[in-house]
């Protein structure tokens, strides 16, 4: 830094979500009248340091200052009272309210204890007009708003509080290219009236073009500062990958010629806005990784499949013939034979309150029972098979499966759809929050599934899974396919190089326009 | 667009209660033997807004995307204490009038305690709380009576200027001191908020607590109004089991009917008093077309089912599957 004192400052902040470090020892410096990068992977750290300074986590450990002086906050509206301002990647609009009321919503100017009207509708439309989005009425619902407008509504809302630091996380993801050419402007302007910006985005090109001053994240620590410009972006991946390889892979099968009839085939699924177009095949014995950064239509792709989603255009095949599929229920029958491992094992993989038992046998249920009685003998059968061969640890198959650790949980998971014997097995990022060892096992399994013919698809937000585990990965980006690598090309630099959309060796903007 | 567009798109489930009324009460005055005369609204004046009351009550809760169980025994509580104590010369029955509302308030705040700071579903807290407030109003009147200060009653629910119901004009007036202020407060907003996504209100700084507990207080503030409106009619107190439960079911049908959104966030107090007339109406039909009264609960409950299936609606435009169970 060039000796000026920051406006503020973070030193030594440490959090953990239970056995998982998010920061470690983190440090960042803002100084007015500039704009910071903040760049790093998925779960590098960055969401977590900006909950803490925007008051919507408290650190373990480390220290705040602002203008010298410490500082704690001990909510969102604390932060916001200091003039720290975050605009969040999940939008935090209040729907079934008017622009104008959600706008004023943390602080509303009132008179005789009711809120004034016409001023909020003036404060309403001069922050409209600053974030460059007059064309929003101020009377109009936000829910009736599309995505890219609400966005910027985010942002006027954050402008109406006067902050001294505004934070944008991914403010850009959902915008079209004319609002971001907006934005660039407005915060360009901010700029020079003194304000610090700290600008999170994965999108490179957008880091060159606004931030003064870049800090990479990565395991949860600042590994690199840098005045903007001064690194290639190749150099910049680099610093934000730097680790060690730290799980172990059972050894890929040398790759056969691809088979005559995949089992599984998307021709030009689109949904909504988070699907476009994407075509796909896994053939049998085949693991098919999908990478990406988070949240890039990966998950839809999956529902999609599974039979979640309405609206669905595109033709899904199985063994080369369409077929429609209408629900879960019908996903996992004999034709199709598919099973999903949901990401949220404790939403939407396990009833938390029942036993190990009634949770493995959920999905089999059908095959189990005659005229709708369980046969409680091919249960226990079945249910032993699945202990064993997922080494499940647990005191007893009648303790709630909420009792059991986060990689048993996830086991059971696992084993209920393994009941089925399923051909398909959707796997959606099933390695979060669980311990390496287990990691390590449900590797070694997915290859054994593979191994006897099943067709997988994996998402995973870990690049060495990925790396590790693939025969090819579909790597996507705003919800279509962007790159297949293969084999030996799944490769960290290539994976991070596609899933920001930046291509190989040269970068394509010119950077260091603030000598 | 226009403002008064966006004005018409928010009222609209206001508009559409009141069109219901208006059709319903025209049809119901031109088959009455008496017809449209100033009796015959005052009578269904005074029916009206017993359930109004209660109804805005519910609104307030149902805004936060809670629901209040316990409406309706907060009126038979308050019915049951009114019967003791607003009686007597001016200044005793005044006392008797504040400490009912009081009484009231109380209630709803023990709810909203319960709800916010208990972090229990608001469906089980006020179901208990409900079956509480009950046994209380049984023990204040285990038998149907007491008395009230007739002159006060007799002015309330009579007719000013001989054409226009009184009872009206204490719904107005409690709509203008209550609702009004409330939904135009900070504390309004933020039960506005809470309703429609706690989250963003929580991360935008929003006081969702205080205005979920203002909600929660003021409920029961109006049902007590029902409550003390009640003993105005009937000059009694009565701890009736059937009528207490009666009224929260159709203030929950009365605030449908009013455009107010069971999943919080949406809708006035303004719709779900038309709500309230017009299912009141409604139920009255059967009089005039002579049926007989053995019906009207079976019909009650049909307009009922059919006033919270409107709300189901919404699920057919919902394109991941996975957000029908949110």
């Amino acid at each position: 830094m060039d000796g000026a004192i920051p406006l503020f400052r973070m030193e030594g902040i440490s959090k953990r979500y239970g056995g998982v470090r998010a920061l470690e020892k983190a440090e960042l410096s803002v100084s007015s009248g500039s704009i910071h990068g903040i760049l790093g992977e998925n779960g590098a750290g960055k969401s977590t340091l900006i909950k803490v300074m925007a008051g919507v986590v408290a650190p373990d450990e480390g220290r705040m200052t602002l203008d010298g002086r410490e500082v704690t906050f001990a909510s969102p509206a604390a932060a916001n009272q200091a003039g720290i301002v975050c605009i969040f990647q999940e939008l935090s609009l209040v729907p079934e309210l008017s622009v104008a009321d959600n706008i004023v919503i943390s602080d509303p100017p009132t008179r005789f204890g009711m809120i004034d009207r016409k001023a909020q509708r003036r404060i309403a439309e001069e922050a409209l007009a600053r974030a460059g989005a007059a064309d929003i009425h101020p009377l109009a619902l936000v829910k009736d708003l599309p995505l890219s407008r609400r966005q910027m509504v985010e942002i006027a809302k954050a402008l109406a509080r006067k902050p001294r630091i505004l934070i944008l996380d991914e403010a850009t993801s959902a915008l079209t290219a004319t609002d971001v050419a907006k934005i660039f402007g407005v915060l360009k302007r901010l700029r020079s009236e003194g304000l610090a910006l700290l600008y999170i985005s994965h999108r490179m090109n957008e880091i060159a073009e606004l931030a003064d001053q870049c800090t990479v994240f990565r395991n949860g620590r600042n590994v690199a500062s840098y005045a903007a410009g001064t690194k290639s972006d190749n150099e910049v991946v680099e610093l934000m990958i730097g680790r060690e390889y730290s799980h172990i892979f059972p050894p890929k099968p040398p790759r056969a010629s691809a088979a005559a009839v995949p089992v599984l085939e998307a021709r030009k699924l689109s949904w909504t806005d988070r699907l476009d177009n994407v075509s796909l095949t896994v053939g049998a014995g085949e693991v098919v990784g999908l990478g990406g950064l988070d949240g890039q239509g990966q998950r839809e792709l999956l529902l999609a499949f599974f039979g979640v989603l309405r609206g669905l255009s595109g033709q899904i095949f199985i063994d080369g013939k369409p077929v429609a599929i209408a629900s879960p229920a019908a996903a996992r029958e004999d034709g199709i034979g598919m099973a999903l491992i949901p990401e949220d094992r404790k939403t939407e993989g396990l009833m938390l309150p029942m036993t190990v038992r009634e949770n493995l046998s959920f999905a089999a249920l059908d095959r189990l029972s005659k005229a709708g009685i369980i046969d409680r003998a091919a249960e226990q059968r079945l249910i032993d098979d699945m202990v064993g061969l997922l080494a499940i640890k647990t005191a007893g198959l009648d303790i709630p499966v909420g009792a059991l650790s986060g990689g048993n949980q996830q086991k059971v998971v696992i084993a209920k759809w393994l009941m089925r014997q399923p051909r398909i097995i959707l796997l959606n990022d099933p390695t979060r929050g669980i311990d390496v060892g287990t990691k390590q096992e449900l590797y070694q399994l997915m290859r054994k599934l593979a191994d006897a013919g099943a067709a997988i698809l994996f998402y995973s937000t870990d690049y060495d899974e990925l790396i590790g585990c693939c025969d090819r990965v579909l790597v996507l980006y705003d919800g279509a396919v962007r790159r297949e690598l293969v084999g030996a090309e799944i490769t960290e630099r290539a994976l991070i190089a596609s899933a920001l959309n930046i291509h190989g060796e040269e970068s394509p903007v010119n950077l260091g326009a603030n000598a | 667009m226009k403002d008064w567009r966006y004005w018409l798109a928010e009222q609209r489930g206001t508009l559409l209660a009141l069109g219901i009324f208006i059709v319903m009460f025209v049809i119901y005055t031109s088959n009455h033997p008496a017809g449209f005369t100033a009796n015959v609204v005052q009578t269904a004046a005074n029916k009206g807004v017993l359930l109004a009351f209660v109804a805005m009550a519910q609104t307030l809760v149902v805004i936060t995307a809670g629901i209040d169980l316990s409406v309706g025994m907060i009126f038979t509580l308050t019915n049951c204490l009114a019967s003791w104590l607003v009686i007597g010369t001016g200044i005793e029955t005044a006392f008797g009038v504040l400490a009912v509302l009081g009484t009231g308030l109380l209630c709803g705040a023990i709810n909203g305690a319960i709800v916010i700071y208990g972090r229990l579903q608001p469906i089980v807290a006020t179901i208990a709380t409900g079956a509480v407030y009950f046994g209380i109003a049984l023990l204040l009147r285990p038998f149907p009576g007491g008395s009230v200060n007739e002159g006060l009653a007799d002015a309330l629910t009579g007719r000013l200027f001989g054409v226009v119901p009184a009872s009206l004009v204490v719904l107005l007036a409690v709509v203008l001191i209550v609702w009004v202020p409330f939904s135009r407060s900070v504390l309004g907003r933020a039960a506005y908020a809470a309703g429609s996504s706690e989250t963003a209100a929580y991360m935008s700084g929003v006081p969702i607590r205080r205005g979920k507990f203002a909600a929660y207080a003021l409920a029961g503030l109006l049902a007590a109004v029902g409550g003390l409106f009640l003993t105005f009619f009937t000059y009694t107190g009565d701890a009736a089991y059937a009528s207490g439960n009666a009224y929260t079911l159709f203030s929950i049908a009365a605030v449908v009917l009013g455009g107010v959104s069971l999943f919080g966030g949406k809708g006035s107090a303004i719709g779900a008093i038309f709500g309230a007339l017009a299912f009141r109406t409604i139920g009255d039909l059967l009089f005039v077309f002579d049926f007989d009264p053995l019906w009207q609960p079976l019909f009650q409950g049909v307009i009922l089912l059919i006033a919270v299936s409107l709300g189901a609606f919404a699920l057919f435009r919902v394109r991941n599957r996975l957000e029908w169970f949110l």
